[in-house]
């Protein structure tokens, strides 16, 4: 992998220099020209990439190296650090209702993972002793309301239906009045995947949300994203107003630039993780593991936070 | 859509706002190919061929650069030696479709299927898919709107064991195409690709006489980690093709670009969809087009 060489690219870019106390310009342009391609290989949009690196020379340049660090390393400190800030805090949690029930509504595009999710918050909140409420919004994709119903058998969570021959808004504004009936304190809506493009899909969307008022409005997002992914977060978030984002398979070895293109254009937190096709496979999400797994230099890392 | 006129309102503007051909020019083009997920290695290859062609032909108007750099891209994807079409002249034939988890390898059997029934070819569909929720009952929805036949075990069931199903029943009914559905697998499960090894292992040992295409599904979404699952996924079971999906979104899947020219998968079919009918022929024209407009 072009990653795993990043530090040993700037090791010997910049290994050579001795430490000479602070940075010059040179010492960060170089170590940061390699910086730029390992995050454009890592998936990071384009615009973001620029800005970052921008940022980052401007503190870089008359920092001072700290003696067990090499020039190189230095900038990685940086890099690191400012990274984990743009990522931001650790979320893992949700938005629950004072009075309830809350209602969280899944969307995004299609086969980011927003079923699958779905089960996965209702098991999480169930081992909380929540009363969670699925509902299957999805009356478009062949055997999505099936799918659904076999999530929710598997996790123990009962799953509202109207069948494929009524429209999600009907269905949506039904699902909370059964869950108000049966004490269901937590209800998750499941929606069909859309393109941010279609316009027909999205307003459904809006309609849902104006319907419902939910407390959540989670973007299910494919770690496997490529540049593409802060025109479908802007748009998400422009009509919906989204209050999170889900990373999915993250289990698999994409260095998940998108996390970070993301975070830059919302500035919504990323709340979980999904690491597996199994229902209880969610997971907080790690602001400086992700940054490092972008960088691809995880064994730098920790020398750096030894230093 | 707006989009894509963004794209080509932008690269007009570029071109147009250069007196000259310079750095900064090469730079914007860059951006573009970049922000379409070429990739940053891929993307200074072409920039480089692009350089030395303005060099050699001593090109200077800058609005000429763009029909260059289009012309650029289809060598490089030209240069492998794969074939853009799929193998289906010869019967019977086996299609078996593979991929990372939710890329569309269940949608675009469907619209397979369909485009074969409509060439009047008879068609089995088997349901290798044991492991999703309703994957199964996914499948079959689709068998009934393309009316292919279906071959399916229950839920849980071992794949290669519905796949060898397949394969008996499409030699008993004599059959034109099998097409094999699978489940969705991250590259880096090794026990989900020995799994896969062994379905393929099946298709062959069980249909030697049988034409094979092996499709590796690819979101157009995905970004660079597509060069990483087509290199695990060849590795395991020998490609044919890829089937470039959701191209009816703003993502241009530029990352085919390095899967045809350096790991020589040539692109064969592309999803701009989710109806029966929402699958094309890969053209490299169009392709190129789209990355620019
Ligand atoms: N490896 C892995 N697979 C996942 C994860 N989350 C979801 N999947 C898989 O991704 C595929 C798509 O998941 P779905 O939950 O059906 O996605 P969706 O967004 O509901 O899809 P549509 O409804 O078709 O838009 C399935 O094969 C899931 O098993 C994850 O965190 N890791
Ligand atoms: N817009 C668009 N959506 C597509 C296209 N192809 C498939 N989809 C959608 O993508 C989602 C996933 O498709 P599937 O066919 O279930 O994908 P899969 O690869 O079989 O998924 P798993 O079996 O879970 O790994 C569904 O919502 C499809 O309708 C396409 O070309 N364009
Ligand atoms: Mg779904
Ligand atoms: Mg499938």
């Amino acid at each position: 992998m072009v990653f795993e060489s990043l530090s040993e690219k700037l090791q010997n870019a910049l290994g050579k220099l001795r430490s000479k106390g602070k940075l010059t310009e040179k010492d960060v342009d170089t170590a940061l020209r390699e910086v730029r391609l390992a995050l454009l290989e890592a998936d990071v949009n384009f615009r973001v990439v620029k800005d970052f690196v921008k940022r980052v020379k401007e503190r870089a340049i008359g920092s001072e190296v700290m003696e067990s660090l090499t020039p190189g390393q230095q900038v990685i400190k940086i890099v690191n650090e400012e990274l984990t800030i743009l990522m931001g805090e650790r979320e893992s949690k949700l938005n629950i209702a004072s009075t309830p029930p809350t209602i969280i509504l899944m969307c995004g595009l299609q086969g980011a993972g927003k079923t699958t999710t779905a089960g996965k918050l209702a098991n999480n909140l169930l081992k909380q002793n929540k009363r969670p409420l699925l509902v299957a919004c999805d009356i478009y994709r062949p055997a999505a309301i099936k799918q659904l119903e076999v999530v929710g058998e598997r996790v123990g969570v009962p799953v509202f239906t109207m069948g494929d021959r009524n429209n999600p808004v009907d269905i949506a504004k039904a699902a909370i009045e059964y869950g108000k009936k049966n004490n269901n304190d937590i209800i998750i809506i499941d929606t069909a995947g859309r393109l941010h493009i279609d316009d027909d899909l999205m307003e459904e969307l809006e309609n849902i949300y104006s319907a419902v008022n939910p407390h959540e409005v989670l973007l299910v997002v494919d770690a496997m994203t490529g540049q593409d992914a802060v025109n479908v977060a802007e748009t998400f978030n422009d009509r919906l107003e989204i209050t999170g984002v889900i990373l999915t398979k993250l289990d698999g070895d994409a260095r998940g630039g998108a996390a970070l293109s993301i975070r830059s254009v919302t500035k919504k937190p990323i709340k979980f993780v999904g690491m597996g096709e199994k229902l209880d496979q969610l997971e907080p999400f790690h602001p400086d593991r992700m940054a490092s797994r972008i960088l691809g230099m995880g064994d730098v890392l920790s020398l750096i936070e030894k230093a | 859509d707006k989009t894509r006129k963004g794209m080509t309102d932008k690269i007009d503007a570029i071109l147009r706002s250069y007196g000259k051909i310079d750095e900064e020019l090469f730079d914007d083009l860059e951006e573009i190919l970049v922000t379409a997920d070429v990739g940053i290695n891929t993307t200074m290859e072409i920039i480089d061929r692009l350089k030395n062609r303005v060099k050699e032909e001593k090109i200077s108007e800058p609005d000429k650069v763009r029909e260059l750099l289009k012309e650029e891209i289809k060598k490089i994807m030209e240069e492998s030696e794969g074939d853009n079409k799929l193998k289906i002249g010869s019967s019977p034939t086996v299609i078996l479709m593979v991929g990372v988890n939710g890329v569309g390898k269940t949608t675009t059997i469907g619209k397979l299927s369909y485009n074969f029934k409509k060439q009047g070819k008879k068609v089995i569909i088997a349901a290798g898919d044991t492991f999703r929720a309703a994957a199964i009952e996914q499948l079959e929805e689709w068998s009934n709107r393309s009316g292919a036949d279906f071959v399916k075990h229950s839920e849980g069931a071992d794949p290669a064991a519905v796949i060898f199903d397949g394969i008996q029943a499409a030699k008993a009914r004599k059959a034109d195409v099998l097409i094999c559905d699978t489940a969705g697998r991250l590259h880096n499960k090794k026990n989900l690709m020995n799994e896969l090894s062994k379905i393929f292992r099946v298709v062959n040992s069980e249909f030697p006489e049988a034409e094979k295409e092996v499709l590796l599904v690819l979101d157009a979404t995905t970004g660079q980690n597509a060069i990483s699952q087509a290199k695990v996924f060849k590795e395991v079971c020998d490609i044919t093709g890829v089937v470039l999906t959701k191209l009816d979104g703003t993502a241009k899947g530029g990352v085919v670009i390095a899967l045809q020219s350096e790991l020589g998968l040539p692109v064969k079919l592309v999803g701009i969809g989710e109806k029966i009918d929402d699958l094309q022929e890969f053209n490299v024209e169009d392709f190129v087009e789209a990355i620019f407009d």
